[in-house]
């Protein structure tokens, strides 16, 4: 059955939607037309892809892992995102929306980041690109991630902390929106994830979705076949769209996204929308949300930054309801186990991000044959997060 | 169904060619029983009240009422005590109209047909949800015509003509225009385009009054809308940051703002 998702409305089902201030709803149309246009216009098509290759270092690799498979009964494969211009995914979608925002006559861009892989892509299309940028991250993140700060300001972009409410992604998304709003006549809001009104979770998606198109090419090559399982982190959930859209029309393709467990479901303290959170609005999408009896968004918790986020993107949340891919989870523990896994027996050190996927796979690789063949997304790269995990283990002070 | 209490106010304001001074407070802010007490108290001296229920992520709002409805949620605002404030102003005696304001998830979570029959019990006359373009209003619309509560839009400066045709033709109780691009919160100069915005908008608001918000803090601004030909101005943050600076003894600093801004509503 193809995968007609979303409708005209925005909606992928009961999900989605445009839940925004009357202000943004023009910009949010124009978006919606300007992207169409360059959707079906070749010559924005070759120049995305020019940039992907010549810039980004597209197609990333897809490797099979020999220890692994070993030690967990399987064939396992990374696709590559790690190797990507910028450490992750993200370059994917920033090089596509900082495009569209120039054919659009757009001067200024600006982003929330979390982590601040976003942050960077951001920063990075837009010094690439000529555009004048500024990205909003919570104070408590650019504590956390202190060197992408510093990254972000040498690619050129203006780093703006956001102290209000919890101080990390969500509320600089908050912030980026305010600021849209005061100047939505010349800036462009390149948003990060498949969240947010329409038409972003589908744009993202689609810039997104060159991973699993070179995936689906580089496993047939490889073994022949389809994989049995795909296996991707969940946070807004732009890597997992990326590579499950490729696949959705494979009904034989098992698809599974791995939210943030943080310190266990039971504690309360953790990201996992499909475990404890139920549908809402928030930032301008329907979809499952972390949040108390009245309709607060509830604060977060994740070791991963990038997926510390209360909500998740509609899209994910209409697979799940169809039972055309599946939710489970990672802690932190598991994923820093993940982490150390694969350095160790692969020589590839992940983005704690990635771990999660990975972690899930160890926890449930009783559940595959030896036959089987798995592609877990390695979305990004885990430098930005050896000191952080060094000083929690006191290798650091 | 009995006139809407809204359209009732416009009339008589109208009488008295007088034009209509909304305040807004952040309901909850410093605390429940406090803003029952000062909204009492400022019911006295304006038009309408527009009564915000705390959201804990609000995009549309700018520093000032982002740290009110922080304050309210952390003095254990509910929604539920939103309902209880509304009813013991009515009971209080608080005859102007209310308008609640709020996001959409905090509507969702309440359950939208419970949330507007709520309105109705407690004597709320009007609903304006600042995440809810008319695109996804249908719903909510149905429920509010079914239990008689206004539901409000907003107009932009970015809305085309054409889309304010749209929003008009669904509006209850007044239009509420945006007079800047950006969020809630005073400024110091009132933005030219915003009187050319006024004229625009009254060439396609007909029968419904037209009343503008954002950025109006002082007299002057209040002058400046009026003399352009609006029915009313939404006065927030100024309201709100009394709040923020006197607290619960904020009652006598909120009754000299009003007074002062209501002078600038009865027109030269």
């Amino acid at each position: 059955m193809p995968w007609e998702y979303p409708d005209k409305r925005g909606r992928f089902k009961t999900y989605g939607g445009i839940y925004i201030p009357e202000v943004l709803m023009p910009a949010v149309i124009e978006l919606e037309k300007a992207y169409d246009a360059a959707k079906k216009d070749p010559t924005f098509q070759e120049e995305l892809s020019r940039w992907l290759s010549e810039y980004a270092g597209r197609p990333t690799p897809l490797t099979y892992c020999p220890n692994l498979s070993e030690d967990l009964g399987l064939r396992l494969y990374l696709k590559r995102e790690d190797l990507a211009h910028t450490g992750a995914h993200k370059i994917n979608n920033t090089l596509g929306q900082a495009l569209l925002a120039k054919r659009m006559g757009k001067t200024r861009i600006i982003a929330e980041t979390g982590a601040g892989q976003h942050g960077v892509a951001t920063a990075t299309a837009a010094a690439a690109l000529g555009l004048e940028c500024e990205i909003y991250m919570g104070t408590e993140d650019m504590e956390r991630q202190r060197i992408n700060v510093y990254r972000m300001r040498l690619l050129g972009a203006k780093v703006t902390p956001v102290s209000s409410g919890s101080k990390t992604l969500k509320d600089a998304i908050n912030e980026a929106l305010r600021d849209w709003t005061a100047t939505v006549e010349s800036t462009f809001y390149v948003l990060g994830s498949v969240l947010g009104p329409h038409p972003y979770p589908m744009m993202v998606r689609d810039f997104q979705s060159v991973i699993g198109r070179e995936a689906k090419e580089q496993i047939l090559q490889r073994e022949g076949r389809l994989p049995d399982s795909i296996v991707a982190c969940v946070g807004g959930g732009s890597n997992a769209m990326g590579i499950f859209h490729a696949f959705l029309e494979d009904e034989g393709v098992d698809l599974v996204g791995v939210e943030a467990g943080g310190e266990g479901i039971d504690t309360g303290r953790h990201a996992a929308r499909f475990q404890g959170g139920r549908e809402g609005v928030l930032h301008g999408t329907y979809t499952y949300i972390l949040q108390d009896g009245d309709g607060q968004i509830l604060p977060t918790h994740s070791i991963s930054a990038g997926l510390d986020y209360p909500a998740v993107g509609p899209e994910h949340a209409l697979l799940r309801e169809i039972s055309r891919a599946r939710y489970g989870y990672a802690t932190d523990e598991e994923a820093l186990s993940a982490f150390h896994l694969l350095s160790e027996r692969e020589g590839i050190i992940p983005a704690l991000e990635s771990a999660h996927a990975l972690a899930w796979l160890v926890a449930h690789s009783e559940e595959f044959e030896r036959e089987d063949v798995v592609i877990v997304n390695l979305s990004g790269r885990g430098d930005k997060d050896v000191e952080s995990v060094a000083r929690r283990e006191g290798a650091l002070p | 169904m009995p006139v809407s209490r809204i359209k009732d106010a416009f009339r008589r304001l109208e009488e008295r060619k007088e034009r209509a001074l909304i305040a807004y407070l952040t309901l909850g802010d410093p605390d429940p029983a406090a803003s029952l007490e000062l909204l009492t108290c400022l019911a006295e001296e304006v038009d309408l009240l527009e009564l915000g229920i705390p959201f804990s992520d609000p995009i549309a709002d700018g520093p000032t009422i982002q740290a009110a409805m922080e304050r309210a949620l952390s003095a254990g605002m509910t929604t539920e005590e939103s309902f209880q404030i509304a009813k013991g102003l009515r009971a209080g005696g608080v005859e102007i109209p209310l308008i609640f304001m709020t996001y959409y998830n905090i509507v969702l979570q309440y359950g939208v047909e419970r949330f507007v029959e709520r309105c109705a019990s407690t004597g709320v006359d009007g609903l304006l949800v600042s995440d809810l373009p008319v695109e996804e209003s249908e719903a909510l619309k149905e429920v509010c015509e079914r239990h008689g509560v206004d539901l409000i839009f907003l107009i932009a400066p970015t809305t085309s003509e054409e889309r304010m045709e749209e929003i008009v033709s669904r509006a209850g109780g007044f239009i509420y225009l945006v007079s800047l691009l950006g969020v809630t919160g005073e400024r110091e100069r009132l933005q030219e385009r915003a009187l050319e915005m006024v004229e625009k908008a009254l060439r396609h608001t007909g029968s419904l009054p037209l009343v503008v918000g954002f950025g109006i803090s002082k007299r002057e601004h209040v002058e400046a809308i009026v003399r352009a030909g609006a029915q009313g101005v939404v006065v927030g943050s100024a309201f709100v940051r009394l709040v923020e600076e006197h607290g619960r003894e904020a009652c006598s600093e909120l009754r000299r703002l009003a007074r002062d801004l209501k002078e600038g509503t009865r027109g030269p």
